[in-house]
């Protein structure tokens, strides 16, 4: 199955053909009619197919009008295309997400009986049971049992996911299946209304709401409009008024119904008006490639908005495994001996922390892995009842019996008193202080003791790596304004030192979700806009008081309904994406504002002379206000249809760019705006006068006016 | 309706300060600190008043220096312009006038003031060149002997007034007192 | 031009900016409620005010409240001056007999000092009495005056309030700026002038025998205190009909200065105090540079056009319509200043002006006031667009755009392309009306384009609430005294209103804190955007007719064309 990761290209054949089709369908005026300027577009286009149709009838064949006509419905066309073009990716995307909807059978379980019944019927609260090969019918709560699950339907993750009931790995999502054992779930969501059917809605733009700074945009390029349609109406008789004073015959005016309507369309802010909802539409399409899905476009606006980052240390900010990074021997213990003490306890331990140390071990020392089995050693693993792990080896060839114990300060002063060496309590502590005094904890380290036969050899500093490059990643986020807060369960002097390391602004030790919770509330209380990311069910309330909170998908779903997106990939480091993503598409929006303001400049520099250039002629010669045409049009019918064909056709070339976004780096808001303004808008004043230049040069050349 | 009264007693207190006692206050003043400046700036010539120092006056006889063209025949009720835009034909016209005017001299020698009409209907002041044109004429039409001829010439750059503290304004000459000066001369 | 017209400009802008935060920061401490030298001499006034009117000064209003507060106040003073002028005949002071004034003319003007335009259908010396002078147009060009710089004072709160329903309390606002702003300044100015020789007395209009036996009535009357304050409070509309080309009104270059500082002190002034108020007096100072570019943009085309040569006459640098005593600098001057500020009064003929000089002063009323602008009205306007440059440029760094920590969305947009679109409706539609209309043609002075111009800077000026003219239109017809009267109060009140709605709203939000992704308003950047989008707002909107006029008849001027 196609996994959404693997978006379709920008332009792709099937997209674009479908595409083709919505443009026409797009033409229903109840469609048109939610974008006023290009509903302005459309009636105009109709204005002067009735003029042509009229003046067909009549006899006359008016190539000019004709021409114009043709190139006003292009103009609204193209405006549907750049549309229809952004929806057709969701499109093509729900299409497959559709596919996997397909008749699943639900394991009901009612009064401890099974029956089979169709995932349709399932209410919220039913209970279903699903085994392996199973589509899971419903999103839901695994309630017992544990299982693993193929969730690549949803996240294009081949690798599949475990999950268990209780705690954070409890939610199951409906069209996903499972590849071995059982489970009992708990349906949470009504039919229809499962995460798949969001997804699929989301993605196709079905319920797309304007954003809030998209309907700010929406009334500023109405209101644009009207003026606009005040001075092309207030033309005409300020025309009337200068040919009576003129003394020309009334019959000479150029100021004919389709040529006013094209001014009033060139004036019109159509570029911005004609891509705005593809903006739009491709900002969620660029998140949902991310594989981040958001309930709604406010969000992914909010995004760019965002003030603060709450992220949480581990897996965003370290790598998320602890490394061993030195060996600190007790008094009258040698380096090598803790050591080798050390390397024995972990040569069996397969997490990343005591393999780290047997790394140590032999980078240090030269201390080769040797074969616990030959030893006889037996493995005493990690468990949550003693927090930590060690070895036992056997009394052998004239060698004691050697009983070696790595864990935290707490547990192994908790083992030692199991086992009756309370003395030896009292001076771990006094030796640990010598060892490290603070310095371990300073440097962002937590000290793992190691002893042998209840004998303290030490301690091995173990240290969070901090993921590289994210210190420049923080940079550029403060650039951009954004202040990064780190969330860790560590303590207060452990996560000084990361966040020192990371570059990190600010940072809560020892969080619990309600110092999360009350970090946003005092952030918000400012003025700030918070993003954070979170998984379990007690980040629920946090997500939620978040302006962006966004849920990982292997979170519970108490977290995903809570956040206001969802991120597939489970990756925290994400959230800076989301809010480049946001900050994009706001750019853009206000690039091409700005870019299609810029234009009317050049447009009038066309229209204009074109429309007057007779005006106030003293003899046959061109009027006074030719002189207005710096651009050397050829003809005022050239110049008004090749300021019309351009106007049109910047709205095709600029698709790509809507649905890309403009280029985005991040830097202060000063360098991004004196960038803007140079491209978008000393660009749009030049731009059309070139462009409309060469069209009117092509125009000629053609014969067509 | 609270506010409706609110509004109507403070609007009745904004009345009498601003309205009446402010307007008082100012014509108090006026009266005992500036008496000739409040009431007109009055010229009397003996005993008589002629007219007010700041305001133009009509001379068309050519024993008078004449002041600029008006468009309300220094009738200032009310004052005003003749409005002229600058392709009126209204300008080409006033020029024929004006060259009737001055017939023995090159019409591009005669500065602007004296060609067009003024803003107020009234200005009192010529530019120092455009008096200067019409010595001849009056000492021609007065048959003054040269020396009287120097008088007017040393009268004219007497009360020429120069821009106030040398900064503000156009150098100019009142044409009223200069045509009650010119009288004084024998 | 010659070396002392250069230093005359150069001695105007450095005054205006001297007495800029001097008088900013007085005004500054009057608003804040804090103590200045005028308040042992004032505050007890001020009490007793509050106390006879029934007002408690601690009451805040919300922005509705204020709103209706307002519309109710500015209404009784229309129906004051509407009725006082149909029966000033049977009221005091009226020297010379004037009969009561028509219907549709008392509206004009009742309308026209209400709204702060101070429009002149009326010709002051023959149609007004000294009564209605005084009591109907000397008051209301105090609380016009005080009733911009209201709205501009809620609009500030609202702006820098955090989570408040409230704006402030009009009648305070109202109080205070006409009793420690306006009443000193025009005190001091009024003197000022009647020692150049402004007429202030109660004394008939004076009947002569000139030198020359001609009979010359010389009208007179209490017009220094009225002059004082129509300069001061962007009012414009003059004592008499040729306002401070009259040499009773103007009479020296000194009073002609004075008059030209007081023009612009006051909206000058309040960017400072604006500055003070929001706490960042940059804020203040690039809203000043933006309208001081502006300005100056416009003085230099006038005084090249002014100064250019006209071939219709032969001539460069024409007297038509001016006055020898302030000569061609002081004329151009002073037009860019009464139309950057929608003041209004002039000191010489605008219709006669050469025609990109007429464009410039036309444009400054078109880009909607803002230039300095009216006492408050020309802040607030320009505020206006400063949401407008936020908004398009704020998007552009990628944030939803903010104004001193405010977010601006849907509803400010909306209210402020009202503001906006209101005043462009009124310019170019009644406009387009009277260019179809017998009605609207039969008033026109001059033929051709100039005609067209006639009818654009008309409404432009009703519409701008600013109240010059190319006088050579007859404006006191039943057509125009109606139409320009409704384009008056559209200008007017179809940008207080959503102002305030701004206000309101603003005062409501929260106040998010600067960052570095925060789009800069308080620096050059932000002066030159700011600058741009007026200039294309205004441009874009008002560009073909502008070429149909003035821009048509300078290139025709240029080809010796006349009409």
């Amino acid at each position: 199955m196609d996994s959404i990761k693997k978006s379709p290209k920008l332009f792709d054949q099937a997209i674009i053909l479908r595409a083709l089709v919505d443009t026409f369908v797009k033409l229903d005026p109840r469609w048109q009619i939610k974008n006023p300027v290009m509903f302005v577009v459309f009636l105009g286009a109709i204005l002067t197919t009735a003029t042509v149709i009229h003046e067909l009838t009549g006899g006359k064949s008016d190539m000019f009008n004709i021409q114009i006509t043709f190139w006003l419905w292009l103009t609204a066309l193209f405006a549907n295309f750049a549309e229809a073009v952004a929806e057709g990716r969701g499109k093509a995307q729900a299409e497959s997400l559709r596919k996997m909807r397909t008749k699943t059978v639900a394991r009901r379980f009612v009064n401890g009986q099974e029956e089979k019944i169709s995932a349709t019927e399932l209410k919220v609260g039913d209970i279903v049971v699903c085994e392996a090969n199973d589509v899971i019918p419903g999103d839901g709560e695994v309630i017992e049992g544990i299982a693993s699950v193929d969730e690549s339907a949803i996240t294009g993750e081949s690798a599949p996911v475990i999950r268990e009931s209780g705690g954070d790995r409890n939610a199951v999502t409906s069209g996903t299946r499972v590849l071995s054992d059982k489970i009992i779930i708990r349906i949470t969501s009504e039919p229809g209304n499962t995460f798949l059917d969001r997804m699929i809605a989301l993605v196709e733009g079905a319920k797309r709401r304007k954003t809030p700074n998209e309907v700010a945009l929406t009334i500023l390029l109405g209101a644009l409009t009207i003026i606009f349609l005040l001075v092309v109406v207030s033309l005409l008789p300020f025309d009337i008024y200068s040919e009576k004073a003129a003394g020309m015959m009334k019959s000479h005016s150029s100021l004919t119904l389709p040529v006013l309507v094209a001014l009033l369309v060139c004036l019109a802010p159509t570029t911005i008006g004609g891509l705005l909802s593809a903006i739009g539409i491709s900002g969620m399409d660029r998140l949902i490639r991310h594989n981040v899905l958001a309930v709604s476009g406010r969000a992914v606006e909010a995004a760019g908005d965002i003030d603060v980052l709450l992220l949480d240390k581990t897996g965003t900010i370290t790598l998320g495994n602890r490394m061993a990074m030195e060996f600190v021997p007790a008094p009258e213990v040698t380096e090598e001996r803790l050591a080798d003490a050390a390397q024995l306890a972990s040569l069996a331990d397969e997490t990343p922390e005591g393999r780290s140390i047997v790394v140590l071990a032999k980078r240090d020392f030269g201390l080769r892995g040797r074969n616990i089995k030959e030893l006889g050693a037996r493995f005493v693993p990690f468990s949550a009842q003693t927090q930590m792990s060690g070895v036992d080896i056997p009394a052998m060839d004239g060698r004691s019996a050697r009983s070696i114990r790595k864990g935290s300060l707490e547990a192994i002063r908790a083992y030692l008193i199991a086992n009756g060496a309370e003395n030896q309590v009292s001076s771990m502590s006094m030796h640990v202080t010598q060892m490290i005094g603070t310095d371990i904890a300073w440097s962002g380290g937590t000290p793992l003791v190691v002893i042998e036969n209840l004998e303290i050899l030490g301690l091995i500093q173990l240290k969070d790596v901090v993921k590289g490059g994210i210190k420049e990643r923080f940079e550029q986020l403060r650039a951009m304004g954004i202040r990064t807060v780190m969330i860790t369960g560590d303590n207060q002097l452990t996560a000084a030192s990361i966040a020192a390391e990371a570059g990190v602004d600010d940072f809560i030790a020892q969080a619990t979700p309600e110092t999360k919770l009350q970090r946003i509330r005092e952030e918000q209380a400012q003025g700030r806009l918070i993003a954070m990311i979170g998984d379990g069910t007690n980040d629920a309330p946090a997500l939620a008081q978040a302006d962006v909170g966004v849920a990982m998908n292997t979170g519970t779903q108490a977290a995903r309904e809570a956040g206001n997106m969802v991120d597939l990939d489970s990756n925290p480091t994400k959230l800076i994406e989301i809010v480049e993503i946001g900050k994009q598409l706001l750019m853009t929006r206000g690039a091409l504002t700005t870019f299609s303001i810029a234009n009317d400049v050049a447009k009038y520099f066309a229209i204009l002379p074109a429309l007057f250039a007779t005006l106030y002629a003293v003899s046959g010669a061109n009027g006074p206000l030719a002189a207005l045409n710096i651009m050397k049009l050829a003809s005022p019918q050239s110049a008004v249809l090749s300021a019309v064909i351009f106007n049109a056709l910047i709205i095709i070339a600029l698709i790509p760019l809507a649905l890309r976004g403009i280029a985005y780096r991040p830097r202060g808001a000063n360098a991004i705006l004196l960038r803007n303004v140079m491209i978008y808008g000393i660009g749009g004043l030049i731009v059309p006068f070139l462009g409309i230049k060469v069209i009117d040069i092509l125009v000629i050349a053609l014969k067509l006016a | 309706m609270r506010h409706l009264f609110s509004a109507l007693r403070l609007f009745l207190i904004m009345t009498v300060l601003t309205g009446i006692i402010y307007p008082l206050i100012i014509t108090g003043i006026g009266q005992i600190v500036f008496p000739r400046q409040a009431n007109g700036s009055i010229i009397t010539v003996d005993g008589k008043i002629k007219g007010s120092e700041l305001v133009g006056q009509k001379f068309i006889s050519s024993r008078y220096f004449w002041g600029r063209p008006s468009a309300i025949d220094y009738n200032p009720m009310p004052s005003g312009a003749t409005n002229f835009g600058p392709t009126s034909v209204g300008l080409p016209n006033a020029l024929q006038q004006c060259r009737k005017q001055f017939e023995d001299l090159d019409w591009r020698a005669v500065p602007s003031d004296m060609l067009f009409a003024s803003g107020s209907g009234v200005d009192p002041h010529l530019s120092p060149d455009a008096a200067r044109l019409q010595i001849n004429r009056i000492a021609h039409v007065r048959g003054f002997r040269v020396e009287q001829r120097q008088k007017i010439v040393d009268l004219m750059e007497h009360l020429i007034e120069t821009p106030q503290w040398g900064i503000f304004g156009e150098p100019r000459v009142n044409v009223f007192l200069l045509n009650v000066a010119l009288d004084q001369i024998k | 031009m010659h070396l002392h017209e250069v230093v005359q400009i150069v001695l105007y802008l450095f005054f205006l900016l001297a007495l800029t935060p001097v008088l900013g920061l007085f005004m500054a401490k009057v608003f804040n409620g804090g103590h200045t030298w005028l308040t042992p001499l004032l505050r007890p006034l001020e009490k007793a005010i509050y106390r006879l009117a029934g007002i408690d000064e601690n009451t805040e209003m919300r922005w509705s409240t204020y709103v209706w507060a307002l519309l109710i106040f500015n209404f009784i003073g229309f129906v004051v001056v509407f009725v006082m002028q149909m029966i000033q005949d049977k009221l005091p002071l009226n020297p010379q007999k004037l009969p009561g004034v028509s219907m549709v003319l008392a509206f004009n003007t009742a309308v026209s000092f209400m709204t702060n335009t101070n429009w002149q259908s009326y010709a002051g010396e023959t149609s007004l009495s000294y009564f209605t002078q005084m009591l109907g147009l000397t008051v209301q060009n105090f609380l016009s005056a005080a009733t911009g710089v209201a709205v501009l004072l809620a609009l500030t709160r609202g702006l820098t309030r955090r989570s408040l329903q409230t704006i402030g309390n009009f009648w305070v606002d109202l109080v205070r700026t006409t009793l420690y702003v306006l009443l000193p300044l025009a005190f001091i100015l009024a003197i000022l002038l009647l020692g150049q020789g402004v007429v202030q007395t109660f004394s008939p209009s004076l009947h002569i025998q000139t030198l020359e036996s001609h009979t010359q009535i010389i009208p007179l009357g209490p017009a220094a205190s009225q002059i004082a304050i129509k300069q001061m409070g962007t009012n414009g509309g003059g004592f008499f009909n040729a306002n401070s080309s009259y040499p009773l009104e103007n009479p020296t270059p000194l009073s002609n200065f004075f008059q030209m500082l007081s023009l612009l002190l006051i909206p000058a002034a309040l960017t400072y105090t604006y500055g003070i108020m929001v706490n960042s007096r940059r804020q203040g100072w690039v809203i000043f540079a933006a309208m001081m570019v502006l300005f100056l943009m416009g003085l230099m085309v006038s005084l090249w056009a002014e100064y250019g040569y006209n071939p219709v006459t032969g001539i460069a640098g024409s007297m038509e319509g001016k006055e020898v005593r302030f000569g061609v600098t002081n004329s151009v001057l002073w037009a860019t200043a009464t139309t950057a500020a929608s003041n209004g009064s002039v000191n010489a003929m605008h219709d006669s002006l050469s025609p990109l000089a007429g464009l410039v002063a036309m444009f400054n009323i078109m880009l909607g006031e803002v230039i300095f602008g009216g006492v408050g009205a020309g802040l607030y306007g320009m505020l206006i667009f400063v949401i407008i440059t936020v908004f398009i440029a704020g998007l552009m760094v990628g944030r939803t755009p903010e104004y001193l920590g405010k977010k601006i969305e849907a509803f400010e947009v909306k209210m402020s392309m009202l503001a906006v679109i209101a005043p462009s409706l009124v310019i170019l539609v009644f406009s387009a009306i009277a260019c179809v209309t017998d009605a609207g043609l039969s008033s026109l002075g001059n033929k051709g384009p100039h005609g067209l111009s006639e009818i654009l800077y008309a409404f432009s000026s009703a519409g701008g609430n600013n109240g010059s003219a190319f006088a050579g239109l007859n404006a006191n017809t039943t057509f125009y005294n109606i139409m320009l009267g409704i384009a008056m109060l559209i200008g007017r009140f179809a940008v207080i209103v959503p102002v305030l709605a701004i206000a309101g709203s603003m005062a409501n939000k929260k106040n998010a804190p600067f960052s570095a992704g925060t789009f800069q308003t308080d620096n050059a950047t932000f002066v030159v955007l700011l600058v741009a989008i007026v200039i294309i707002v205004g441009g874009l909107t008002f560009f073909p007719a502008l070429s149909l006029g003035p821009i048509v008849e300078h290139l025709l001027m240029l080809a010796g064309h006349v009409f």
